[in-house]
């Protein structure tokens, strides 16, 4: 057991550092750098230069285009990316549903989907929670009642982030009686966006912007071959996924990033006197905050160390999922205690870029609150961090 | 980078948890706890038969060059039986200081004769004023011709009492809270002039205050260099740190498992507790903290093996997240337990004590909170 590099691994390093420096656009670099506003293009254009590396997807096994990467050298990676300020791949086609096409699909869906998933060809988006099925995602009512070749499918999906920019979305479904409640009657489906009956409307959240959509069904009629696995087992695909999603949303490498950061501008800032950074109760919130994250980062390797030895994520992962998120909405916070009372403008405008007037705020001050609001998103999204507790106590306590 | 144990690591944790399982059941350690020495000797030399004793000395000293990943994994596995023989006053402490400043020929003549079994030691440094400040030390030791006098007060030594021979900081020159001016003396146990004020501790560990009144001590006890001993403290003291942190993080997992096992067996309203909510948050709770807890233990070992000794940020981060988990962990273990839990005759109760003395030995949590935060 040891914590250094290899030689190899400082190598892989260093490439890995340079094809950053080299490949990585700048454009999208200052965006992401600053908090401005990113567009899907910006998506699309770094994910099919990662494609054109071979290294678009770190977690894949390698016969459908993976890196084989050992935990090492993934962790290296998103180390790098983090402090490259690099954007993160799009989870929704990467990490979710891709490891549940692979891992169920039949070979005729792997080779439809995955190339164009691999190539950022196509946006997939979420359809999981409804206005109705939150936390309880199992009491979910969309149906799919199957007639001949087809499903027809009539619901209403909820907080489907980046929705409006999708070409498919993987949806669970109700093949099963709608008054049952029950884990056997949900069903795991594919259907193209641009289905006859698909309506998507937006939902702006705190901080002004439209992530999140509703998007309805109304008798859209999709191909029965769009089913992934068995008819009735949606339930058991889906927490495979959900794993997946939670180690994704730990987020320690950006988390080390932005702490670094916030260090530096609470050493710039001051109420009059010493800077903030140098104020004992301040230091001792920050001090608690790297400490914690240290411990996850750790508690992040051994999980990585125990999935390259065979063994999926598992519940344990939820650990991961609430730390992350609890640091990651502790940054948030900090960081409006750091902008005082530039935390009160509100001007999205100025975050979008190529903004040309006039700056309010020091740095990106006034995106402090925007994104702090936004965030309390995170110990909600990917199953609540109290249901996460609830995983924990039956899967790992066995209570 | 590697997060496996290799075949050594894992032989060993299997054989101390192998003793804590078949030998030392907490009936077993309460029997050990009453008798005269407060330990027992028989396991001391059981220990030394296995090799425990040798595991943190390098191998030209006879040891088996054990490295901070061993030496966790050996106290987590103590910390799982709230072992009360004096390991770490002997092995860690005082072993570690005579590996650490000890000549060729005191590393000969005592590290193995610690290593068989045959030495106990105890590390007297704190006095009364002192708390976690290393360098504040009023017990002087003035020399002439071939003897130290030492004079002063030294507080709560583990083994105090017991051990053969103390190592004892004092003052050969400088102010109260110089860092250079300090000393490291091997006293004999029973020098004429010591007092010892023998007590038990409230976690069931050995520990005297003691008293210096002029106590002769030959030059030739001297460890390291005079005046310049504090950096060889420092060290030791971190490594101790690091040691009773894995010595929390193997008492934390038994203490939030017994919880759990608890809780399913105790009825109330007509279920077993361990159905309600309002428990099982908390349970989940406190089996994410040993998990965070045991994560930054290995982070610090790893740390400390990197940087060839310790590396004191790292223990510090270690030392104030596991103060954090102990805590928690003790706290919500009791109150989970209910009456039963602040009873003598329950085991889950000497884990909340063990717990809590641990926050606040070789530095509290709030004192390695600050050390992390200004280094």
């Amino acid at each position: 057991m040891n914590v250094d590099f290899s030689e190899e691994e400082l190598a892989f390093q260093k490439e890995a550092r340079q094809f950053l420096e080299e490949k990585y656009p700048k454009h999208i670099q200052e965006k992401v750098r600053n908090g401005l506003h990113v567009e899907k293009e910006d998506w699309v254009e770094w994910q099919k230069i990662l494609y054109e590396q071979g290294w678009a997807a770190v977690n894949w096994p390698v016969e459908y285009g993976g890196t084989g990467w050992t935990p090492t050298q993934k962790y290296i990676w998103s180390n790098e990316c983090a402090k490259a300020s690099a954007l993160e791949v799009m989870a929704f086609g990467m990490k979710m549903v891709a490891p549940v096409i692979y891992t169920y699909g039949t070979e005729e869906q792997k080779q439809r989907f995955l190339p164009d998933i691999l190539a950022s060809n196509v946006w997939w988006c979420q359809g999981y929670s409804e206005p109705n099925a939150g936390s309880d995602l199992a009491s979910l009512r969309t149906t799919a009642v199957r007639d001949g070749d087809e499903y027809v499918v009539n619901g209403t999906k909820t907080w489907t982030t980046l929705g409006h920019y999708a070409d498919w979305i993987f949806c669970l479904v109700r093949t099963g009686g709608a008054e049952e409640k029950n884990q056997t009657a949900i069903s795991f489906l594919l259907i193209d966006m641009n289905s006859p009956g698909i309506s998507v409307s937006p939902i702006i959240t705190l901080d002004g912007r439209r992530e999140v959509n509703e998007v309805h069904f109304e008798n859209v009629r999709v191909p029965a071959d769009n089913l992934i696995g068995q008819e009735g087992r949606g339930w058991t695909y889906a927490k495979l996924l959900l794993t997946h999603e939670r180690t994704n949303i730990a987020r320690v490498a950006t988390s080390k990033v932005r702490l670094e950061r916030l260090k530096e501008l609470a050493s710039q800032t001051s109420n009059g006197g010493p800077a903030l950074m140098d104020d004992p109760a301040f230091q001792l919130k920050v001090a608690d905050l790297e400490i914690e994250l240290l411990a996850l980062e750790y508690t992040e390797l051994r999980t990585l160390a125990a999935v390259s030895t065979g063994q999926a994520p598992g519940p344990e992962s939820s650990i991961l999922k609430i730390k992350g998120t609890e640091i990651y909405q502790a940054l948030d916070e900090l960081n409006v205690e750091i902008a005082g009372y530039y935390c009160l403008p509100f001007i999205k405008e100025q975050f979008e870029y190529g903004y040309e007037g006039d700056w309010i705020g020091p740095g990106n001050a006034c995106n402090a609150a925007p994104y702090y609001f936004n965030d309390r998103k995170a110990s909600i999204y990917g199953g609540s961090n109290e249901i996460q507790k609830n995983i924990i106590c039956k899967a790992v306590l066995g209570l | 980078m590697d997060f496996s144990y290799s075949e050594e690591q894992q032989m060993l944790r299997d054989s101390v948890a192998k003793f804590i399982k078949q030998d030392y059941d907490f009936d077993t350690r309460s029997k050990i706890l009453k008798s005269e020495t407060g330990f027992s000797k028989e396991n001391w030399k059981l220990f030394a038969e296995l090799g425990w004793l040798m595991v943190p000395f390098k191998e030209e000293d006879g040891g088996l060059g054990g490295t901070a990943v061993d030496i966790v994994g050996l106290m987590e596995e103590l910390g799982k039986g709230m072992v009360v023989e004096p390991f770490l006053p002997t092995v860690v402490l005082g072993g570690g200081l005579i590996a650490e400043a000890g000549s060729a020929e005191q590393k000969e003549v005592l590290l193995t004769s610690l290593m068989e079994g045959n030495l106990q030691l105890a590390f007297a440094f704190s006095e009364p004023q002192s708390r976690y400040n290393l360098a504040d030390i009023t017990t002087k030791a003035e020399k002439k011709s071939d003897n130290y006098t030492v004079s002063g007060h030294k507080a709560v030594v583990l083994n105090g009492n017991g051990a053969d021979k103390i190592i004892v900081a004092v003052r050969t020159s400088g102010d109260q809270s110089d860092r250079d001016g300090i000393s490291l003396l091997i006293v004999d146990g029973g020098s004429k002039g010591i007092k010892k004020q023998a007590f038990e501790t409230v976690d069931g560990q050995q520990a005297a205050e003691l008293t210096f009144n002029d106590v002769t001590v030959p030059a030739t006890n001297l460890l390291g260099e005079e005046g310049k001993a504090l950096p060889a403290i420092e060290k030791v003291i971190d490594q101790a740190a690091l040691a009773v942190c894995a010595e929390a993080v193997g008492a934390m997992e038994v203490t939030y498992k017994k919880t759990v096992e608890y809780t399913k067996t105790r009825k109330q309203f007509g279920v077993p507790i361990s159905k309600f909510q309002a428990l099982q948050h908390r349970m989940a709770e406190m089996f994410m903290e040993h998990e965070q807890a045991k994560s930054i233990m290995l982070m610090a070992a790893m740390k400390c093996d990197s940087a060839g000794g310790v590396d004191p940020k790292s223990v510090s981060a270690a030392k104030s997240r596991i103060g954090k988990a102990a805590r928690l962990v003790g706290q919500e273990a009791i109150q989970l337990h209910g009456g039963i839990g602040v009873t003598d005759e329950l085991d889950v109760g000497h884990f909340f004590k063990r717990l809590t003395t641990i926050q606040f030995v070789f530095g509290s949590t709030d004192w390695h909170t600050q050390r992390f935060a200004g280094s």
